[in-house]
């Protein structure tokens, strides 16, 4: 066996592109930067490096805007870029559907309305806000409702998935269960007091400022259990990718693997919507970029460079979002509609169909 | 057939699938079934269309639970065993389409090491080694580094023969490998099973509507017929039998048991006795059998043609009781006989 020379050159027995990796981490330490330093106050880079680095600012003001506003802010953007891109990935997967994805599958949609119940059994006449301002607590309770709301709708297309092998009309399905889910929510609206909608209406907006300094952990270990499950799942993940029958016949436990995936996908899915509001759009479009980018669908490369994606795009969109130079910002989730639609579309053209781009 | 123990072996075997839904009684695809597969022998599984040769190829491979009656795995329940065990005694090449691309041929290929990687899937030298190996035996070498998705048919064929090889498993099943392949292609992938069985002693079924190439091929023959048993047999003694003509009974053709070959039925039938050099008499026949005659050996037909090499041009000497008429193409006897 071992006899055998080949020519094949050890550059394309892994998909790895290290370069690749090195130039997405400077993106996204240069990104992080100018992320600080832009908005309604513009911060010299030298002050924000300075403040990061545990010295004096120059001005007392710059060092609470960076700590307590714009922080909290950016590291935000940078686990939901990582949870909804990785989460959109093992949707792709499991589907094997390029167009899947926290969204489009109803999902967020899912997450919306675990935080509306929470809202309703309450009771009680605070807003998801002041739920959230709460303590960590309040935190916890919406992110287990988000949660459990997303998963439940997975949950469903899961089960139809079982006897609907076809992936459009699965994905169909998908659209109606959200516009389902959505209906339910605007009943919930309809009875609602005019100051909760109006509540409501700005969450759907999303909102990378709405997670305070001290709850920031909450939203990291969401984000950093939901990848690591991810990560520990790239090799059934790639076994799927030829289909449930050959996954199974070359020693895979396919049942095992799609629970762990639905796990991964509503904690990551639904903890980001419960603290930022559904932010559409990411977890289609960055897989999609990212296997345009490395060349690859082997899970073990496509996650780590999705994780680095996710969390550059997002970054990027709220500096778009910011209006850098002026005091308005723009709601996060129409900017990463604006950014990741055209991006689809781009991918889709470049490769000439969107089979090719999966 | 050895006496040695069978890889995979089946006892009164029943096949199909279970009462679900609205489905209210469970449907039998094949009873009774009883088979045994040896190391280094190449099986064809044969049968009409709808007859269970993929449900039969499914439950062996466990991805399918039998209705009634096990599967046994060097001699032991294939159940009882974990998915990953079976994964290294067991690998197969299915008719589910690859869609995805994205991935080279290499990465494909070693996905077949699954079984025998650890959690995160990292090849390690003997992989490496094997899976290299599988490339060079499914002869993959020139396209290793290209994209699955710009494969042709017979190429992604061969891939996932690759595949199936670097599980380096004793029993290989393939459903319908040659689906969908042009003659040389059929060929060739028929030609790399053959010498695989042989060369590694591997057990190798395959499903297959290619019935001449089957029986060119096949140690044994697996047969299902209509009324869903499983008739074994070395390919020669089911042809003598008459077993394969039943088989692959229809109104619309026979099944020629001089030449192996099938012929269409044509309701009239005019003798004629054909005479001449092998090789012309061969392809005259095909155009007489076309045009409804039937081909006789003995001299007492009415009709009768002779065919002669004359310096590599043919001619054809016809004589009907009175008239004598001779030709130079197939063409023209067509049109003489069809006046």
């Amino acid at each position: 066996m071992a006899n055998r020379t080949s020519d094949i050159t050890p550059q394309h027995k892994t998909g790895i592109k290290p370069l690749y990796f090195v130039l997405l981490l400077i993106a996204l330490a240069g990104l992080f930067l100018v992320n600080l330093a832009l908005g309604s106050v513009d911060i010299p880079v030298k002050d924000i490096v300075h403040i990061l680095l545990g010295g004096e600012s120059t001005t007392d003001a710059w060092e609470k805007i960076v700590i307590n506003i714009r922080i909290p802010r950016a590291v935000t953007a940078i686990f939901a870029g990582c949870a909804l891109s990785v989460g959109g990935l093992l949707m792709q997967t499991l589907f094997r559907n390029p167009l899947a994805g926290p969204s489009v599958l109803g999902i967020t949609a899912g997450a919306s309305l675990g935080v509306a119940i929470v809202m309703l059994a309450g009771g009680t006449i605070t807003s998801i806000f002041a739920i959230q301002q709460l303590s960590a607590m309040g935190s916890w309770v919406i992110v287990i409702a988000a949660s459990l709301g997303s998963a439940a709708v997975l949950l469903l297309i899961l089960l139809i998935s079982l006897k609907v092998r076809d992936n459009v009309t699965l994905l169909i399905i998908g659209l109606m269960i959200g516009n389902l889910t959505i209906a339910l929510v605007s009943i919930w609206q309809y009875f609602s007091r005019p100051e909760q909608i109006q509540d409501y209406l700005i969450w759907t907006f999303g909102s990378l400022g709405g997670v305070p300094l001290d709850q920031l952990w909450i939203l990291a270990i969401v984000a950093i259990l939901g990848s690591g499950i991810a990560m520990a799942l790239s090799k059934p993940l790639n076994g799927l990718l030829l289909g449930e029958n050959y996954a199974r016949s070359m020693g895979l436990s396919v049942t095992g693997s799609r629970i762990w995936i639905i796990v991964s996908t509503s904690l990551l899915a639904g903890g980001i919507t419960a603290f930022c509001g559904p932010i559409g759009f990411v977890g289609i479009a960055v897989p999609h970029l990212t296997r345009s980018l490395m060349g690859t669908n082997d899970h073990r490369v496509l996650i780590p460079a999705t994780l680095l994606m996710g969390a550059i795009l997002l970054l990027a969109c709220d500096i778009i979002a910011q209006v850098p130079g002026s005091t308005t910002t723009l709601p996060i989730s129409a900017v990463t509609s604006m950014v990741g639609s055209p991006v689809v579309i781009w991918v889709i053209i470049q490769r000439k169909n969107l089979q090719a781009s999966f | 057939m050895s006496n040695s123990q069978p890889i995979i072996s089946t006892q009164d075997l029943d096949i199909g699938f279970p009462a679900k839904g609205r489905r209210k009684s469970a449907t039998l695809v094949a009873s009774q079934i009883s088979v045994a597969m040896q190391r280094g022998e190449i099986i064809c599984l044969l049968g009409p269309n709808g007859s269970g040769k993929s449900t039969l190829i499914r439950t062996l491979a466990g991805l399918h639970a039998p209705l009634n009656g096990d599967v046994m795995l060097d001699g032991h329940q294939l159940n009882q065993y974990a998915n990953k065990h079976i994964a290294r005694k067991v690998s197969t090449v299915l008719t589910d389409r690859i869609t995805i691309g994205n991935i080279s041929v290499y990465e494909l290929v070693a996905f077949g090491r699954s079984p025998y990687t650890g959690w995160f899937g990292s090849l390690n030298k003997k992989d490496e080694e094997i899976v290299e190996w599988a490339i060079a035996s499914a002869g993959i070498e020139e396209f290793v580094n290209r994209d699955v998705l710009h494969l042709s048919d017979g190429e992604r064929q061969k891939v996932m023969i690759a595949r199936a090889l670097a599980q380096d498993t004793p029993a290989m099943l393939l459903d319908e490998p040659t689906a969908h392949l042009d003659l040389p292609n059929r060929v060739e992938i028929i030609r790399l099973l053959r010498r695989l069985a042989h060369d590694t002693n591997k057990g190798i079924l395959l499903s297959t509507h290619e019935l001449d190439l089957a029986l060119k091929a096949a140690d044994t023959l697996w047969l299902i017929n209509s009324e869903g048993e499983v008739i074994t047999g070395t390919p020669e003694d089911l042809v003598l039998g008459g077993i394969f003509e039943s088989v692959f009974e229809r109104d619309s053709f026979d099944f020629d048991r001089s030449t192996g070959s099938f012929t269409l039925h044509n309701p009239q039938k005019k003798p004629v006795h054909l005479t001449g050099d092998a090789v012309p008499v061969f392809w005259t026949r095909r155009a007489l059998e076309r045009e409804g005659f039937q081909v006789v050996e003995s001299n007492g037909a009415d009709l009768q043609i002779h065919v002669q090499d004359k310096n590599n041009a043919f001619e054809w000497e016809i004589s009907n009781g009175n008239i004598d008429y001779s030709c130079s193409s197939i063409e023209d006897l067509i049109a003489f006989l069809r006046r």
